[in-house]
């Protein structure tokens, strides 16, 4: 639940074409950046941030296979064993004639499973709150949160994004992760609600 | 700075006007902030006493019976499958737009994808009530589902197209619901971002999921985007295909054709797009989003319909010569008597099916014609009715004379409750449509945003050589970083 209380440098961006550069000369100088919010996907970002690539299709596909074996198993099975049906003389195991339902099967447990999978993975839900570094990142800015270390010198650390174009910079004392929560109520951190 | 700066400068701006990314959410964003005006208020109850009308006629129908219908043993089926069809065809344009376009990287689809997603999920709400309805008994619903049960267990039948219907409807509202709503969320967060009031905060803080647009999520949404895409693509074709099997796989002169299921999709995606004009000319006018769905969104789609239309006549023509080809009477019969002679009962309804779906749509061959928004406007109520009595002619010509000619029915029309129900669906699809347009983003405004560089008008002026470069450098740098 609670990520834990640590400070950031903010820098807020209203280019995407000044904050490429700006994430390689973060990162070049050696800061770790927490993340980088944007209003709308931006291609190659997460490349030059150095992220991972995701295996949620990887999900899907295992999620498809699900469907397509499920169908086949449960439908050979109520035909050919627990209730054989006389349809017309035709074959008990009338493969071909599964092939529609196997099909949808297939598609419905995998779009479902996915989407269940990116929630998950991205903690995403009702009554779920996060930080929020910066109430425009949603609208037209780019919002890059630098973590602090015990070594960091925030006036430099600053500086710096002044230097790579940051229209707006500020420190926060922000928690990380999610907790639950109405975004129509002021929620103090969980650690000072809950008092240690 | 993306990959898409390679847009060339002939096409025409999709985004109008001097737009900013700010401005962008203001313009979508504004109408869900702002009181419903007049209007909006007048359509909004019309539908909603279309709507409780047709729950009257549903209650008459449950109640009595199928007779309410003029439902008899001849023609078991009327208006309500006739009806079903169409809107389930309707519900084909969204997940056309929102999937097939996307794969096709048609930079096109982001104006309209949403409203049109939107459209394909209360059309298939209200396609799903006619075989519900239709059962008579629709206490006895729950024995569509396959599960273990104290009646032998007697399972469904797999082997009929009936109960594929069953699972290929229900996936389809399902995936389509999944695909709108995961695409909702970031703009849903735009909104909640903006909310002044605490109930607005409330609301669209819990629809939102609480999302951030941290770069991984937005990773992983494109890649879902992308899977999701790939998934609808091939249901979107199976979806139509199968409700065609409804007919292709029985033994009526008339149903009994193989060219059903490809016809049948081009027919969906056709009367589909027209529903769509006939929808978002209104939504840009009113809401003022001409900037956003420009005439250039519309001339696509018409070049869509007249494609579709195409295909669609090009089958017409195709079934009624392998009726005569194939030398069998009774289908040479049904296509020759039941439909193509003019003074047969039912001929009116089959030319003017030909006139609606394969003449009118022509005019769109003329690219003055595909950008005049009054001509597009009266072409897709055309269209749908076109297409509605695509499935009419299919439906009814076919079985009003069966087999044994002391049964051939007479002359069989509606009654008010039969009707009634078709407008009480008309009522569902545009309280939805109303409901919608005033608490949900209409334009997918992450999306618009990241093609704004590209193809905005501003961005498109200014764009100079020297940006080019700059772009042909930025990719190849990518490139080298991807690897």
């Amino acid at each position: 639940m609670a990520g834990g209380i640590k400070k950031f440098v903010v820098g807020s961006f209203d280019d995407e074409a000044v904050l490429f550069p700006a994430v390689k000369n973060v990162r070049k100088a050696g800061y770790k950046i927490h993340d980088v919010y944007t209003p709308f996907p931006i291609h190659g970002l997460d490349h030059a941030m150095g992220l991972r690539e995701t295996s949620l299709h990887t999900a899907g596909f295992i999620f498809a296979a699900t469907g397509t074996t499920t169908a086949l198993s449960c439908i050979s099975w109520i035909f050919t064993k627990d209730w054989p049906l006389n349809i017309g003389g035709k074959p008990n195991f009338a493969l071909p004639a599964w092939i529609p339902i196997t099909f949808e099967l297939t598609v419905l447990f995998s779009a479902v499973g996915m989407v269940l999978t990116f929630c998950y993975l991205c903690q995403l839900s009702p009554f779920i709150k996060k930080h929020h570094f910066h109430a425009r990142a949603t609208d037209d800015l780019f919002v890059m949160a630098i973590e602090c270390t015990d070594k960091t010198d925030d006036a430099e650390l600053q500086s710096f994004l002044e230097k790579a174009g940051a229209k707006e910079i500020n420190i926060q004392v922000a928690e990380t992760g999610w907790w639950i929560g109405r975004y129509d109520k002021e929620q103090k951190l969980y650690r000072e609600e809950k008092g240690y | 700075m993306s990959l898409l700066k390679y847009e060339s400068q002939i096409r025409e701006p999709l985004i109008g006007g001097d737009k900013t990314y700010h401005q962008i959410t203001e313009d979508i964003i504004k109408p869900i902030e702002m009181k419903p005006s007049r209007l909006w208020y007048i359509g909004f109850f019309i539908s909603l006493g279309l709507l409780l009308f047709g729950a009257y006629s549903v209650y008459r129908e449950v109640t009595y019976g199928i007779g309410q219908w003029n439902l008899n043993k001849t023609i078991g089926w009327g208006w309500d499958i006739t009806n079903f069809v169409w809107w389930v065809g309707i519900g084909h344009a969204g997940t056309l737009i929102s999937a097939i376009l996307l794969l096709f990287r048609q930079g096109w689809r982001t104006g309209v994808n949403r409203a049109a997603e939107a459209m394909t999920i209360f059309a298939v709400m209200c396609a799903g009530q006619f075989p519900i309805w239709h059962m008579g008994r629709v206490w006895m619903a729950f024995f569509v589902l396959p599960y273990p049960n104290s009646r032998g267990p007697l399972w469904v039948n797999f082997n009929s197209p009936l109960l594929w219907d069953v699972f290929a409807i229900s996936t389809y509202f399902t995936v389509s619901l999944l695909f709108w709503y995961s695409g909702l969320i970031p703009d849903l967060a735009t909104v909640r971002d903006r909310a002044k009031t605490k109930l607005r905060k409330l609301l669209y803080g819990v629809a939102s999921f609480g999302w951030t647009g941290s770069t991984k999520h937005w990773q992983r949404h494109e890649s879902l985007s992308l899977v999701l895409a790939g998934l609808s693509t091939p249901l979107v074709l199976s979806v139509h295909t199968i409700v065609s099997f409804d007919f292709a796989t029985s033994v009526i002169p008339g149903w009994h054709t193989t060219i059903f299921p490809p016809y049948f999709v081009a027919g969906a995606v056709f009367s589909g797009f027209a529903m769509v004009q006939t929808l978002l000319i209104v939504v840009r006018k009113v809401m003022g989003l001409q900037d956003y769905i420009t005439l250039g969104h519309i001339e696509a789609m018409n070049k869509i319909i007249v494609l579709t239309g195409s295909i669609v006549g090009c089958a017409y023509l195709t079934e009624l010569f392998i009726a005569w080809y194939g030398q069998n009477p009774y289908e040479w019969y049904a296509f020759s008597q039941n439909r193509a002679n003019l003074f047969s009962p039912y001929g009116w309804s089959y030319w003017l099916m030909m006139f609606c779906n394969v003449v009118s749509p022509q005019l769109f061959w003329s690219s003055k014609l595909r950008r005049n928004i009054t001509v597009t406007f009266f072409m897709s109520i055309i269209v749908n009715i076109g297409m509605w009595y695509e499935r009419f002619v299919i439906i009814v010509t076919s079985i009003y004379r069966d087999f044994l000619p002391s049964s051939w029915s007479t002359y069989y029309s509606p009654t008010i409750w039969e009707i009634g129900f078709y407008l009480g669906t008309f009522g569902l699809f545009f309280t939805c449509f109303f409901l919608f347009a005033k608490y949900f983003p209409v334009v997918a405004v992450a999306e618009v945003k990241s093609i704004l560089k590209t193809t905005g008008e501003n961005y498109k002026a200014k764009m100079t050589d020297t940006d080019k470069m700059d772009a042909e450098k930025f990719y190849i740098e990518e490139v080298e970083h991807a690897h």
